[in-house]
């Protein structure tokens, strides 16, 4: 068990160290979900009163779980971009030569994503109280939880794209055509009820959706309703394990294809 | 456990592009083998198939007794590889890198610790230990790239152009601290260069030219592939000059880069003839033993850039 946990554990290790030694990068993630969220938040406020919410819920508020998410989106993928530079030339080679199963590669890189992106999410639920959301000890530990299932899908799915990518502006190419949308089309920016059939049903089959949901339930764990419209906190926390899984799996096995 | 590489029929292609083809030899533990060949002969792709880092499409590979086909995980607890590229990663110390390489192949605690002081004792860098790898100057840094290959003490050692970016006297000191260790550890060395100086110093060298393994042998073995001397000459119009060396002395030269190479046995006589009967056309000439570049241009026809 050791021998197996041992790869794991280094290669978790070595993405929190890294990130720790650029600081830039620590900043970046956060700052810019952060302006977006002040920033857009305030500006729609007067004007956007978002469907199938409490009357008393302003749009900021609505929009603050949205944010955590985008913020563990960024860092959570930024973590693995260091995959496509490494691969070819670089330190994963060294792993790549060394006697490690390619899904203990894998694992490693997805938790060490994953522990970054709820560094900084947790950073952002400092500001919660702020707004108007209260924990107690359940709520908190299963927003964390929620929080997790979230970013270890994403880091995942970063991961799936950074180990089949030549370069870093394919990366962000990517990144901009899928993640980006898939956030947008999450009921993070605005709720799925009232939007066209289409984009019901786009809405619908994406994954971050029941991400999202179980997040908004797992902030008002309890305490007020917080719109019909929300999927089912039970069958989120489903669909989003499973996402976990899958990416999990898609990942390893891109890592398998990609490499002898 | 066998204590030999052997490699028979090896061949790869990228696309339709051959950059291995039917390469076959056998080095044992104890010997450093260097493969010589210009950028595109395919060194790269041989180290990266005996790293196991890409699968052979065709022939066998057998190290110290495994099959690369099926026994690649067996194989990879028995090589150390240093990369062409950087291989370390520049945030993290001298000490963590080593660690994180240990952890890897199953070393840790105190063991590992011991490993790690042993070989920063050797490489002489002991005094870095704890500095960030990205503020290492690149010789430092490609003696931590040693040290970091050498932790697990695999039996065979692969390098893809060790001292590419190193200075002459870096790269001597990294040739004979190899040549030690073979000898010292009974370590199979494999290093690909292409670098004259650095190939003479091998037990065994392989010419690789456009994936095809000319020669292989001792320097001096290649080296008598040419009888007597080469003779260099510069002239104003080679053609010329070549038309009536072949006619005149039987000679054929070798046409690179505006320059006639010529093989000859008293390289002094041939010398003294030509320029006697051509004083105008001659603009430099130079004699001298030959040196693998030599034999490569003999071998394959070709400039060795």
């Amino acid at each position: 068990m050791i021998s197996v946990l041992l790869p794991v554990s280094t290669i978790w290790w070595r993405e929190i160290i890294r990130f720790f030694r650029q600081r830039s990068r620590l900043f970046s993630a956060i700052a810019q979900p952060l302006i977006f969220w002040v920033l857009i938040g305030s500006g729609l406020r007067a004007s956007f009163q978002p469907a199938g919410t409490p009357e008393n819920q302003e749009y900021i508020e609505y929009f603050y779980p949205g944010i955590v998410v985008l913020v563990l989106l960024f860092t959570a993928i930024f973590a693995t971009i260091s995959v496509v530079n490494e691969r070819r030339e670089g330190f994963l080679q060294g792993i790549l030569v060394a006697p490690v199963s390619r899904w203990s590669v894998v694992l490693g890189q997805a938790l060490g994503g994953t522990t970054l992106a709820l560094i900084q999410g947790i950073l952002l639920l400092i500001i919660a109280p702020f707004i108007g959301i209260r924990f107690g000890v359940t709520s908190l530990l299963t927003t964390l939880g929620v929080m997790f299932l979230i970013s270890f899908g994403l880091t995942n799915l970063g991961l799936i794209i950074a180990w089949r990518m030549e370069s870093t502006q394919g990366f962000h190419a990517v990144m901009n055509l899928i993640l980006i949308p898939i956030w947008l089309l999450s009921g993070a920016f605005f709720p799925i009820s009232g939007v066209p059939v289409w984009l019901e049903w786009v809405m619908k089959i994406n994954p971050l959706t029941y991400g999202l949901a179980a997040f908004r339930h797992s902030l008002y764990y309890n305490t007020i309703p917080i719109g019909s419209e929300l999927p089912l906190w039970t069958f989120s926390i489903l669909i989003s394990t499973v996402f976990c899984v899958l990416t999990y799996l898609g990942a390893t096995w891109t890592a398998y294809s990609q490499t002898n | 456990m066998e204590n030999r590489i052997t490699v028979e029929n090896l061949s790869y292609s990228y696309g339709t592009r051959r950059a291995l083809d039917n390469v076959s030899f056998t080095v044992s533990c104890g010997e450093i083998i260097c493969f010589l060949g210009p950028n595109g002969s395919g060194k790269t792709t041989l180290f990266k198939i005996l790293s196991t880092l890409i699968p052979p499409m065709a022939g066998n590979v057998n190290i110290l007794g495994y099959n690369l086909r099926t026994e690649g995980k067996a194989i990879r607890k028995l090589l150390g590889v240093v990369f062409q590229k950087p291989g370390l990663d520049g945030k993290l110390r001298v000490y963590e890198n080593l660690r994180h390489q240990g952890h890897l192949y199953g070393c840790k605690g105190k063991s590992l610790n011991c490993r790690i002081t042993e070989l920063l004792e050797k490489l002489d860098i002991k005094d870095r230990t704890n500095d960030l790898v990205e503020e290492l100057s690149g010789g430092l840094q490609r003696r931590v790239e040693i040290a970091k290959a050498l932790l697990h003490s695999p039996k065979v050692l692969l390098l893809d152009e060790p001292s590419s970016g190193l200075d002459v006297g870096i790269r001597r000191q990294l040739s004979e601290y190899l040549n030690l260790l073979a000898k010292t550890e009974n370590i199979l060395i494999l290093l690909t260069t292409h670098l004259l100086d650095e190939a003479e110093l091998s037990d065994q060298i392989g010419i690789l030219d456009k994936g095809r393994l000319v020669s292989i042998g001792t320097a001096e073995t290649l080296k008598s592939h040419i009888i007597g001397d080469i003779v260099r000459i510069e002239t104003t119009d080679v053609n010329i000059l070549n038309k009536v060396i072949v006619e005149k002395f039987g000679f054929t030269p070798i046409i690179i880069n505006n320059i006639l190479h010529i093989e000859c046995e008293h390289g002094h006589e041939f010398v003294r003839e030509v320029v006697t009967a051509f004083p105008k056309e001659i603009g430099n000439v130079q004699i001298g033993k030959p040196t693998l570049e030599d034999v490569f241009i003999k071998l394959t026809g070709n400039p060795f850039v």
